[in-house]
C-alpha cells in the first residue's frame, strides 16, 4: 500500500468549508485520510490550488445519440485529431468527441465524474458499451422515463406506488442512476409530429399532462429515496416566453417532501439557460433569468444546472424531438431523428453559435445571468449541456467569465457580442465575480451534493482520492485581470488523481482507468416489483420488438460497476 | 415450397435466441437441439440459462428459410481447422499455433494491412481488432464499403431521421419500401415489424396500413403491396425529386416523369401527406443505381419535407446482422464509420481514398485479413486480382470464394450459436446474442483468435498490452 502526501496546496473543499486554507491532502489506497507515515511519497504542489476532481451534473457523452452525431458529422470528427501518444490512443473529434477523446479531456480538465445525461432504456446496452470505453471517469446514466408509455399511464391514473415499482425495476434492468424527465408528454406527441406547450396540455391519446408526469414521478422519487431528485428538461425547450413554463414546473413540484438525507432539492431543472426566455417570438425575445433566478432564490426546493452557450460550431442533441426537428428548419442544417419504441424521441442538429447574431449572443448573456443571478452557488451548477450549448471543454472559459467581469464587459464593448445583449439582458449590470471557493462549489461540491454522493467531490476523510490540481498560485493571482491564465490552467491540471492513482501530470494523460458506472440499486420492492411486471409483461410482450430475455443490461455491459443500494421510502445519508 | 413435417426429435429447448443473418436480427428465434449435456439450468426440456455442449441444432423455430437455413448450416462446408497455404498452392491442415504465429507475423511486417469485413462477427471480437489495428497502423473497413457506404455518405450530407422499429410496428399507417425487396431479403420485416404486426395504435395490424412500393421490378414485395411504383430504371433520383417538388407545393411540367404519370404521383404525394406516421425503408436498389448517394440525399431530403405535414422516419435496410453494429462500434472508438486508416498514427476517413475496394485495385494493400465475409465473392474483379498476388488470412465458419484466396485460414465459430456477443439491428437497437451450444472442438471463437493474433503481434512487437483493454 503505497500513502501520498498533497504538500502545502491551496485547498478549496466547500463541502467541508476549507476556503482556500494552505494545507496537506494525504491518500492512500485510493481514499483521503487524516495522516500518512513518513514514507509516504510527497507530491509538493506548494501554493497551487487543490480541489477535489470535478463532477459533472449533466453532459452528453455516451449512447445512440453521440453515435449518430459521430457517424454523420465526419466533419466534426475531423476537427479533434490528436494522434495515439504515450498511453493514450488517438482522438477525434471537437463537439462529438470519440469515448477515448471524452475520457482524456475531462480527465485533463480535472474531472473524475461525469453523469450521462440521457439514457434511452432500450438502448442501454450500447451507452454502456461506451461508458466502457470512455477511460478515466466513473459515469452514471440517467435512463429516460418522461414519455415512458407505462409511465403516462401510471401517472394518468395516479398510481404512485405501481410506477414506483416500475422504476425501481428498471433502474435495475438498465443499470440508471436516476428518474431523468425530457419534455414530459412533448416526446410522445413527436410520435405523431406533435409537440406540447406548457404543462397542462395534455399528450395525444394518453391524455395525461406534463403537469401529472412530473409530479408523479417525483412522488416516485422520493418514495424510492432515490440519491438524485428526479432531472428535469422542462417542456417548450427555447421557446420564447418558456420562461412562464419553466417557472411553472417548478412550482408544481415544490410540495413535494424531498426524502434524502444529502441532496436539498426536490427537483434539478437542467439546462436553464434555454428555459428562461421572456417574450412572444424571435423578435420580441429577451432575458427572462431575473424571474427564473428570482424563484430559485427564494426556494431551496430546486437546483439547476446552466447549459452556458459558448459560442462555438456544435452538435445539438436532446430527447427533446420536437425541439430538434425546429431548429433544424431554423437553421437548415442535416437533421437527424431517433424516435424509440415506447419510450422517447431525439433529435440531432449541427448548429453554429455566433457572437454576430443577436439571438445567440442573449442566450450566452442568459446563462450568465443566472449564474451570477442565482445567490447560492449550491443551487447552480457548471455545464453547457455539452455539446448542446458548447463542448465541454468549454469549461475552462466559462469560468474564466464568471470569474472576471472585465474580460465579460470586454466582449460586450468590443463587440465579440451582437450589442443585443445590453438591450435585451442585465448582463452589463451585473458585476459579479466567482471567487475560487464558488468555483469548486459549482463545479464540483454542489453537483456531488445534489447527485447523492457522498464519497466524491469533497476533499473530507474517507473519500475517494479524486483531486485536481491546477496550475494556479490563488493567493497571487487576479483572476478579474488574468482570466486567459485561468482558462488555460483549469483546461490543463497539474495533476488529475483519481482513485488514488494519478491520471494527468502537467495537463498530459499519463494512465489509463478503467471507467466505472454507478447505479442504484432499490431494495425491498421485490414483491412490488414482481406484481407491476405481470402487469407490464403482456404490454412489453405485444408491443416491443425485442424480447423480455433481451432488453435488460447483462452484466456483461457494465464491468466493475459501482452499485448504490438504497432502501425504499429510507431516507439515505 | 414442399411440405417439411414438423420436427420432433430434439432434446433440448433454447429460447430467446438472435437470429444472426439479416439487419432484421430477430431475436425470438427457438433452437431445438439435439444431443449434449446441458451445461447451466434446465427446467423441464427448456435450456433457461448455459448452453448444451455437444449438441446439434436440428430446428430453428419462428426464423424465416434464410436463418433457419443458416443456423441449422450443412456441416459440410465448414471450416474445422486451421490451414496454411503451401508452396505448391494447397491448403493444408496445421495447428492453432502454427496457423497463429504465421498470421501475427504477417500482420506485424507489413506495410499496409487492410482488415476488412466484421459484419457478422460481434462488437466484442472487433474491439480486439481495432486495437490490432491501431498498433499495425491498418485500414478497418467493413461490408458498408460495398453496400450501404453511398447510404452513409448521404446521412453525412443530409441527415438521418430514423426510429426503431418498434415505433413503425405501434404507430405506422403508411409503409414504403423502395429500392428494397424486403420479402426476399429480410422475409421477417414485414412480418415482425412493419406491416403485418398488431401495434399499438394499429390494432388490426395489415388493415391498418397502406403499403407502397416504389421499385422497378414488380417483387415478391411490390405483390403484396397496396400500391406499386414501377418507375423506370435508374429514374430515382428524377422521381423522388419530382415528389418533393409535388410536396412543395409546384406544378410538374412534364407529363411523365421516370415512367409515371403526374396524377399518380401527386396523388401519392398527397396519400404521403395524409399519413399520420409513415415509414420509409430504402435498400441497395436506391443505394447503388445512377445516382448513388444522391439519391438517398433526396430520399432524406424528402422524409424531412414530409414532417412538416406528418411524421415520417427512415431505415436503411442493412444487410447483415452487425454491418451497422461495425458502423456504430468505430464511430464511438474512433470517430469514423467505416474505411478507417491508421497508418498515420491517426484515424483518417476518405471515401475513395481509404476504402478497401480503392485500395486493392490500386494495389497498395501488402497483407489482407478478412474476417466474415466473403470479397471472393463479392469485391470486383480487379480487386481480388490483388487479393490474389498478396497473402489474405481469412477468419470465417464455412469454405467460401475467400477460402480459395487465402493463405492462412483459421476456422471462427458462428456467434448467436456457438458463440455469443453484441450485435446492432438495423435501427440501431444493440441485442446481446447468446450463445445455444458449443462449438466443434477444434474451431475457435473469433473473440479469441483476434486477441490471440492481437496479443502474438504485440509480443513481436514487444509492446505491453493496453492497461484499459480487457
Amino acid at each position: 500500500m503505497v500513502e501520498y502526501i498533497l504538500k502545502n496546496g491551496i485547498v478549496f473543499d466547500p463541502t467541508n468549508n476549507i476556503k482556500g486554507e494552505k494545507k496537506d491532502v494525504a491518500f492512500s489506497n485510493g481514499k483521503i485520510v487524516e495522516d500518512v507515515s513518513s514514507d509516504a511519497k510527497v507530491i509538493d504542489v506548494t501554493d497551487k490550488l487543490v480541489m477535489a476532481a470535478g463532477v459533472d451534473p449533466h453532459s452528453h457523452i455516451a449512447g445512440p445519440k453521440l453515435v449518430v452525431g459521430r457517424l454523420y458529422r465526419p466533419e466534426d470528427s475531423r476537427k479533434g485529431i490528436v494522434p495515439a501518444k504515450g498511453v493514450t490512443r488517438s482522438e477525434t473529434g471537437f463537439s462529438v468527441p470519440s469515448c477515448p477523446a471524452t475520457g482524456y479531456r475531462y480527465s485533463r480538465m480535472g474531472y473524475g465524474t461525469v453523469v450521462e445525461a440521457a439514457m434511452p432504456p432500450l438502448e442501454a446496452k450500447h451507452t454502456h458499451e461506451e461508458i466502457m470505453t470512455i477511460p478515466n471517469i466513473d459515469v452514471p446514466a440517467l435512463p429516460l422515463f418522461g414519455n415512458n408509455w407505462f409511465v403516462l399511464e401510471y401517472a394518468r391514473d395516479g398510481k404512485v406506488d405501481e410506477l414506483a415499482a416500475f422504476v425501481a425495476k428498471w433502474l435495475k434492468l438498465v443499470k440508471g442512476y436516476g428518474i431523468k424527465i425530457v419534455n414530459p408528454c412533448g416526446g410522445e406527441a413527436w410520435g405523431w409530429g406533435m409537440n406540447v406547450h406548457g404543462v397542462d396540455d395534455p399528450a395525444p391519446y394518453w391524455d395525461v399532462t406534463a403537469r401529472e408526469v412530473v409530479r408523479t414521478l417525483a412522488k416516485v422519487n422520493e418514495k424510492l429515496g432515490l440519491p438524485h431528485s428526479i432531472h428535469l428538461h422542462p417542456n417548450d425547450l427555447g421557446h420564447p416566453g418558456n420562461d412562464l413554463t419553466t417557472l411553472e414546473s417548478m412550482k408544481m413540484v415544490s410540495d413535494i417532501k424531498k426524502s434524502s438525507g444529502v441532496r436539498n432539492q426536490n427537483l434539478h431543472m437542467t439546462h436553464i439557460q434555454y428555459h428562461s426566455y421572456s417574450g412572444t417570438n424571435w423578435r420580441d425575445f429577451k432575458s427572462g433569468a431575473e424571474g427564473v433566478a428570482k424563484y430559485i432564490n427564494s426556494n431551496d426546493h430546486v437546483t439547476c444546472d446552466v447549459g452556458q452557450i459558448t459560442l462555438d460550431e456544435t452538435t445539438t442533441m436532446t430527447a427533446d424531438g420536437p425541439m430538434e426537428f425546429d431548429l433544424h428548419q431554423l437553421n437548415g442544417l442535416k437533421w437527424a431523428n431517433k424516435d424509440i419504441e415506447l419510450e422517447t424521441a431525439s433529435g440531432i442538429v449541427p448548429f453554429i453559435y455566433s457572437g454576430r447574431n443577436s439571438v445567440h449572443s442573449v442566450q450566452w448573456a442568459i446563462g450568465l445571468e443566472l449564474f451570477l443571478g442565482i445567490k447560492n452557488p449550491w443551487q447552480v451548477m457548471l455545464t453547457t449541456d455539452s455539446p448542446n450549448a458548447g463542448p465541454f471543454i468549454r469549461y475552462p472559459r466559462v469560468i474564466s467569465w464568471l470569474m472576471s467581469n472585465k474580460r465579460r464587459m470586454e466582449m460586450i464593448e468590443n463587440r465579440e457580442v451582437h450589442k443585443a445583449v445590453e438591450k435585451k439582458s442585465s448582463l452589463a449590470t451585473l458585476d459579479r465575480e466567482y471567487g475560487f471557493d464558488e468555483i469548486a462549489t459549482i463545479s464540483r461540491a454542489g453537483p456531488a451534493k445534489a447527485y447523492g454522493f457522498t464519497d466524491r467531490g469533497h476533499l473530507g476523510v474517507g473519500a475517494n482520492a479524486d483531486i485536481a490540481v491546477y496550475d494556479l498560485e490563488p493567493n497571487n493571482i487576479d483572476p478579474s485581470v488574468e482570466h486567459e491564465q485561468i482558462e488555460k490552467a483549469f483546461g490543463n491540471a497539474l495533476y488529475t488523481i483519481k482513485n488514488g492513482q494519478t491520471l494527468v501530470k502537467d495537463g498530459e494523460v499519463v494512465a489509463i482507468k478503467q471507467s466505472q458506472n454507478i447505479w442504484t440499486n432499490v431494495q425491498g420492492l421485490e414483491a412490488e416489483e414482481a406484481a407491476v411486471m405481470k402487469e407490464v409483461m403482456p404490454v412489453f410482450n405485444k408491443y416491443y420488438t425485442i424480447k423480455f430475455e433481451n432488453y435488460k443490461v447483462h452484466d456483461h455491459f457494465v464491468s466493475n460497476p459501482i452499485e448504490v443500494k438504497v432502501q425504499a421510502g429510507k431516507a439515505s445519508k | 415450397m414442399a411440405y417439411e413435417e414438423p420436427i420432433t426429435d430434439y432434446d433440448y429447448i433454447v429460447e430467446n435466441c438472435t437470429c444472426a443473418f439479416c439487419g432484421c436480427n430477430c431475436d425470438d428465434l427457438v433452437y431445438l437441439v439435439k444431443g449434449g449435456n446441458v451445461k447451466g439450468e434446465l427446467e423441464d426440456n427448456v435450456v433457461v440459462s448455459g448452453y448444451v455442449d455437444g449438441g446439434h441444432v436440428v430446428g430453428v423455430r419462428h426464423a424465416c428459410r434464410l436463418g433457419a437455413s443458416k443456423v441449422m448450416e450443412d456441416m459440410d462446408q465448414r471450416l474445422l481447422v486451421p490451414m496454411i497455404r503451401d508452396a505448391e498452392g494447397n491448403l493444408v491442415e496445421t495447428d492453432w499455433d502454427t496457423a497463429l504465429d504465421k498470421a501475427a507475423e504477417l500482420i506485424a511486417g507489413s506495410v499496409r494491412p487492410v482488415f476488412y469485413g466484421w459484419s457478422e462477427t460481434s462488437i466484442e471480437t472487433m474491439k480486439f481488432g481495432l486495437e490490432l489495428g491501431e498498433l499495425v497502423g491498418a485500414v478497418l473497413d467493413n461490408q458498408a464499403t460495398i453496400c450501404h457506404g453511398p447510404s452513409l455518405q448521404a446521412v453525412q450530407n443530409a441527415g438521418y431521421p430514423v426510429m426503431t422499429l418498434g415505433e413503425c410496428k405501434n404507430r405506422a399507417d403508411m409503409i414504403v419500401y423502395t429500392g428494397n425487396n424486403a420479402m426476399n431479403s429480410h422475409p421477417r420485416h414485414l412480418a415482425r415489424y412493419s406491416t403485418f404486426p398488431r401495434g399499438f395504435f394499429r390494432k388490426r395490424g395489415r388493415f391498418d396500413r397502406t403499403v407502397v412500393t416504389m421499385d422497378p421490378r414488380y417483387t415478391d414485395t411490390a405483390k403484396m403491396s397496396d400500391i406499386w411504383v414501377g418507375f423506370e430504371q435508374n429514374g430515382d433520383y428524377e422521381f423522388y425529386n419530382a415528389m418533393r417538388a409535388v410536396l412543395r407545393g409546384k406544378k410538374l411540367q412534364k407529363d411523365v416523369i421516370s415512367g409515371i404519370p403526374k396524377e399518380d404521383i401527386e396523388e401519392l404525394v398527397e396519400s404521403m401527406k395524409q399519413a399520420q406516421f409513415g415509414a420509409l425503408f430504402f435498400g441497395l436498389g436506391l443505394t447503388h443505381t445512377l445516382s448513388k448517394q444522391r439519391n438517398i440525399d433526396i430520399a432524406i431530403n424528402l422524409i424531412q419535407d414530409l414532417n412538416k405535414f406528418s411524421k415520417w422516419n427512415l431505415i436503411p435496410m442493412r444487410g447483415h446482422f452487425n454491418v451497422n453494429g461495425f458502423n456504430i462500434f468505430m464511430a464511438y472508438e474512433q470517430g469514423f464509420p467505416y474505411g478507417v486508416d491508421f497508418a498515420r498514427g491517426y484515424p483518417r476517413y476518405m471515401n475513395g481514398e481509404t476504402n478497401t475496394i480503392d485500395l486493392l485495385t490500386r494495389e497498395e494493400p501488402d497483407v489482407f485479413m478478412v474476417i466474415a465475409a466473403d470479397p471472393g465473392a463479392h469485391f470486383p474483379s480487379g480487386a481480388n486480382r490483388h487479393l490474389a498476388n498478396i497473402p489474405v488470412i481469412q477468419i470465417d465458419i464455412h469454405w467460401g470464394p475467400s477460402t480459395e484466396l487465402a493463405d492462412i485460414v483459421l476456422p471462427g465459430s458462428f456467434i448467436a450459436v456457438e458463440a455469443g456477443g453484441t450485435s446492432y439491428r438495423m435501427d440501431g437497437v444493440p441485442i446481446y446474442m447468446k450463445k445455444a451450444i458449443s462449438k466443434p472442438e477444434t474451431c475457435r471463437d473469433d473473440e479469441w483468435i483476434v486477441n490471440e493474433l492481437l496479443k502474438r503481434v504485440q509480443k513481436i512487437k514487444g509492446i505491453a498490452p493496453r492497461e484499459a483493454s480487457k
